[in-house]
């Protein structure tokens, strides 16, 4: 996000880049890619009747990984998530947790514990009750038992709510339960079920800093399914895009923001303008394509992407890669079209701006979206407008 | 809102509902045999002659035995079904629950003279155990209606998470399923027994020669001289239900209270 | 989101449905079948003789008395349905608009009490209520001026087992009409008037529509056990107006004729079947609408 703000004061040596994390966070992808494998799918089948809802999945989870299964309804998402957790039989392949094969492991056995969508709280128990509910079977004494709740009610935040009764809890209160409940029987790996979606948007942030402090701390495997592609992008060490129960794109979250594999990819996770594009000849380093709108472009091979057969070839750019501003104002982008603003969309923050580009041939294109941080003392320009929109072909992808 | 003449209709239907209920303890204390205004003084005779009958003692050991028996086998076989229908899919669900429903809609002439005919071809004796089977079979759909209400509002995901956290699909089912479908369990139990307790027509066609209290008072309602003795059994049993009523009232709000829904009101 | 898994689901269901069912086939499916299979028989002294034939039901259509039996039932369900089904519904309605929320649990309270209490008592308090000597006469005669027993008899007619009927299932009625309008999302009617209809129109044009499902269901909650209703006619239509149930009893029993009782019955369960039909077609065509 922090490019934008950048992208106003534009310096000519340096046209504007995606996002990158800082050292810290490199160094941490260096870790988890040493850790072992927590979570393995191969060729994971499942069939309900005819319907094939996973379609052959592989991926592999490390230890200490936060994971997210992202998707639309209906994807495979929390399928998969249920036969890792092992409410769901497999029709085919092998899921191994911990390098251990979990075919004839049934979900109480599994070393994995699950935060339920509804949180399923216990409403006759007591939220001490809840939290103890998996230490039935444990042998350690009574106070040592109490003291682990303690415990792990402290850990997410619940001191002095062991003896409240479970159904009183706001929805934030019981997610913690949910999760203290699951926590204390230290799994390997922790299951997150869409956690976040019944909670108020506030909550929502306010939680997800919380999970990430979390799964820090405990240092376990954590797998969320998630529809938010906000919430996996925030959250996750990487992420894997699902559609009709295959993976489409398994990256760390920059990577799939920035560098998405395909079309349908890139629409679903965040805003993604489309121009149409003639491929006009093939270099050893870059693809020149010509762009409605744009002019012709280099595009170097590192930034090209797939798609789907039936799309057309096409230039894609976030609505951040871009700077619109006054006509006549000078900049520094390194190329420069003009422009018709269609639309203003204004969020306090930021400003979305809908702007049609001047052809050749004196037409207009389709609008594409552009978004620009609103600045103190500088005037927002209004819908009809004429604008520069000025760009670099480092932060175009060329889907063919 | 508009609603006084509604609240006055609303009252006057109350009344009509009462009025003939509230002549059972009026004449049952009443000292006089004719059922008849003006009423004639206060006496205890009614209930005195009440308990000192050896065949309605017999009559209510009976229906006891009865409406405790039928009220457990339906409630345990209702558990099954509510579970069945509730929770999972199989081919033939529908037709099934429909022909485990169907005393619902039949009259119940038609179910008591069916079995009759088939209990008599087969040379079962008529007895008690007979009239259990019959009320085991009419109280089933309501203890089912009563169950899967209970079992439907459950998550499903509270059974997943018991048995994530290390449960066997039993132990879940006892520690959290039952716990939450317990006030269900209980109001099946009071409206089998209630419906069994008050039932006639299966009792009166497949009970032989064994009285039980509706087939006694039915045979006495002939005798004008028994008529203020029924009226004080009429009483008793009206007593009886009003406090039955009232626990299976307690349990329903105290289960609504524990697992903390909206009260909605009513058995029904 | 999960689609049925056809393999061990459905046999932990049938597994489960199992017990239940086993004893409806024994009890139920068994008993009914056997009847059906009786009213194809002949008689015989003490036996049932194992023939096909129709001529019970050819018997049965074509006996005055059974047709005089059989419409009596029907005239006298039907009575006691719309009887109770119509003083019901305001009761339903106050209930579930005008009754405040913290109190319609006593409310109902009130209501399901009468229910629970013998329903031989009570068709047995109509007939002292009614009876030449009864409460009602007895009371009017403490009037001044007021001879002995100014109405006579009230008992052994129609018009007594209605009121006796009607006051039994009075209750049956009002659950499933309150439940129904319980349903009715209240912005419903606020959106009815908001849109210009009065009250009154959209109590006719909005509430009653949706709260039909609640009526057909009372219908037949009423209907069903009235029209097989053994003890009324015993008690106080004093055996001189029997219904359907007298008569099947009479057959089976009584003169020993079980094929004819067992035709008697499945015709009285055909038509119940039928008239049940009916009401469901309708309420089928009501849901549509809402639809």
């Amino acid at each position: 996000m922090n490019d934008t703000t950048k992208a106003l004061t534009p310096d000519p040596a340096n046209p504007p880049k995606p996002a990158t994390r800082s050292s810290k966070a490199a160094s941490r992808y260096a870790e988890l890619q040493a850790a072992k494998p927590m979570i393995e799918c191969r060729d994971v089948h499942k069939y309900y009747g005819d319907y094939h809802a996973l379609r052959g999945i592989d991926l592999t989870i490390r230890e200490g990984e936060f994971f997210s299964l992202l998707g639309p309804s209906g994807c495979g998402k929390t399928t998969l998530l249920r036969t890792i957790a092992g409410f769901e039989d497999i029709s085919s392949g092998v899921v191994l947790i911990d390098g251990g094969d979990m075919a004839d492991v049934p979900a109480n056995k599994r070393p994995t514990n699950m935060v339920f969508q509804s949180y399923a709280i216990f409403p006759h128990l007591s939220v001490a009750e809840n939290v103890a509910f998996g230490l039935r079977r444990d042998p350690r004494p009574k106070a040592e038992k109490a003291a682990a709740v303690e415990e792990a009610l402290k850990m997410v935040g619940l001191t002095g709510y062991g003896t409240r009764a479970a159904h009183a809890l706001s929805g934030g209160q019981r997610q913690r339960v949910a999760l203290a409940r699951a926590l204390i029987l230290k799994p390997k790996v922790l299951l997150l079920d869409e956690p976040l979606s019944a909670l108020d948007r506030k909550m929502r942030e306010q939680m997800q800093v919380e999970l990430i402090k979390l799964q820090r701390q405990v240092g376990i495997t954590f797998v969320l399914v998630t529809h938010d592609q906000e919430e996996a992008l925030v959250m996750s060490d990487r992420i894997a895009v699902m559609f009709e129960g295959g993976i489409a794109q398994l990256d760390e979250a920059e990577t799939l923001y920035s560098r998405p594999v395909s079309r349908r990819v890139a629409d679903f996770i965040g805003v993604m303008n489309f121009l149409p594009a003639t491929v006009l000849g093939e270099e050893a380093e870059n693809i020149r394509v010509d762009v409605e709108g744009l002019g012709e472009i280099d595009i170097p091979r590192a930034q090209i992407a797939g798609k789907d057969d039936d799309d057309p070839i096409m230039i894609g750019f976030r609505p951040e890669a871009v700077n619109v501003f006054p006509e006549g104002q000078p900049q520094t982008a390194p190329r420069q079209n003009g422009g018709t603003i269609d639309e203003v969309v204004y969020y306090g923050d930021m400003t979305y701006y809908d702007v049609r580009l001047d052809e050749e041939d004196g037409t207009r294109s389709e609008p594409v979206r552009i978004s620009m941080r609103n600045v103190f003392g500088r005037d927002i320009p209004c819908v009809g407008e004429r604008v520069t929109v000025g760009w670099s072909p480092s932060s175009m992808i060329l889907f063919r | 809102m508009k609603s006084g003449g509604l609240r006055l209709y609303a009252i006057l239907y109350l009344a009509f509902l009462y009025a003939p209920i509230l002549l059972l303890p009026l004449f049952a204390f009443n000292d006089g045999t004719i059922i008849a205004f003006p009423l004639k003084g206060f006496t205890t005779e009614w209930f005195g002659q009440m308990i000192a009958n050896q065949t309605l003692r017999r009559a209510f050991t009976n229906s006891l035995t009865i409406a405790l028996t039928a009220a457990l086998l339906a409630t345990c076989l209702g558990i099954f079904a509510a579970r069945a229908s509730t929770r999972f899919n199989f081919p033939g669900k529908t037709p099934a629950m429909g022909l485990i429903m169907l005393p619902l809609v039949l009259p119940e002439i038609i179910v008591a003279m069916s079995l009759l005919v088939v209990l008599l071809a087969v040379g079962i004796p008529l007895s008690i155990f007979t009239v259990i089977l019959g009320h085991t079979l009419i109280c089933m759909p309501y203890a089912i209606a009563i169950l899967s209400t209970a079992f439907s509002s459950l998550d499903k995901s509270l059974e997943e998470a018991a048995y994530d956290l290390g449960e066997t699909k039993w132990s879940a089912f006892r520690l959290v399923i039952l716990p939450l479908v317990m006030p269900g369990i209980v109001s099946s139990l009071l409206m089998s027994f209630t419906i069994s307790l008050d039932e006639f027509i299966i009792a009166f066609f497949l009970a032989g020669n064994e009285p039980t209290l509706p087939t006694y008072i039915f045979s006495q309602l002939r005798f004008p001289k028994s008529v203020p003795v029924m009226m004080a059994l009429g009483t008793v049993l009206v007593v009886l239900s009003v406090l039955l009523l009232t626990v299976a009232e307690y349990f329903r709000r105290r289960g609504v209270a524990r697992t903390g829904q909206k009260d909605h009101g009513g058995f029904l | 989101m999960s689609a049925p898994r056809f393999d061990a689901e459905a046999r932990q269901g049938l597994a489960m449905i199992s017990p239940p069912l086993v004893y409806a086939l024994l009890l139920l499916a068994a008993p009914l079948l056997t009847i059906l299979a009786y009213s194809f028989f002949k008689d015989g002294y003490l036996e049932v003789i194992r023939e096909f034939t129709l001529d019970n039901y050819r018997t049965a259509l074509s006996d005055p008395v059974f047709h005089k039996v059989m419409l009596r039932s029907v005239v006298v369900a039907m009575l006691v349905t719309l009887v109770t089904v119509v003083l019901a519904f305001p009761v339903a309605y106050f209930l579930s608009f005008a009754v405040r929320a913290e109190r319609k649990a006593m409310w109902l309270f009130l209501i399901t009490i009468p229910f629970w209490t013998s329903y031989l008592i009570r068709v047995f308090l109509w007939k002292v209520i009614l009876a030449e000597n009864g409460v009602v006469n007895s009371l009017v005669t403490l009037l001044p001026f007021v001879d002995h027993s100014p109405f006579g008899n009230m008992l052994y007619n129609v018009q007594a087992m209605v009121v006796t009927l009607a006051h039994a299932y009075a209750p049956f009625a009002i659950l499933p009409i309150y439940v129904a309008l319980e349903k009715i999302d209240r912005s419903l009617l606020e959106a009815g008037q908001d849109l210009g209809e009065s009250r009154l129109m959209t109590f006719w044009r909005v509430t009653l529509p949706l709260a039909m499902p609640g009526v057909i269901a009372a219908t037949l909650i009423v209907f069903i056990p009235t029209i097989g209703d053994y003890v009324t006619p015993e008690l106080i239509g004093g055996g001189k107006t029997p219904m359907i149930a007298n008569m099947v009893q009479a057959n089976m029993l009584a003169l020993d004729n079980r094929p004819m009782g067992s035709a008697l019955a499945v015709t009285a369960m055909v038509i119940v079947t039928i008239v049940s039909l009916i009401f469901l077609f309708l309420n089928r065509r009501f849901l549509k609408v809402r639809q």
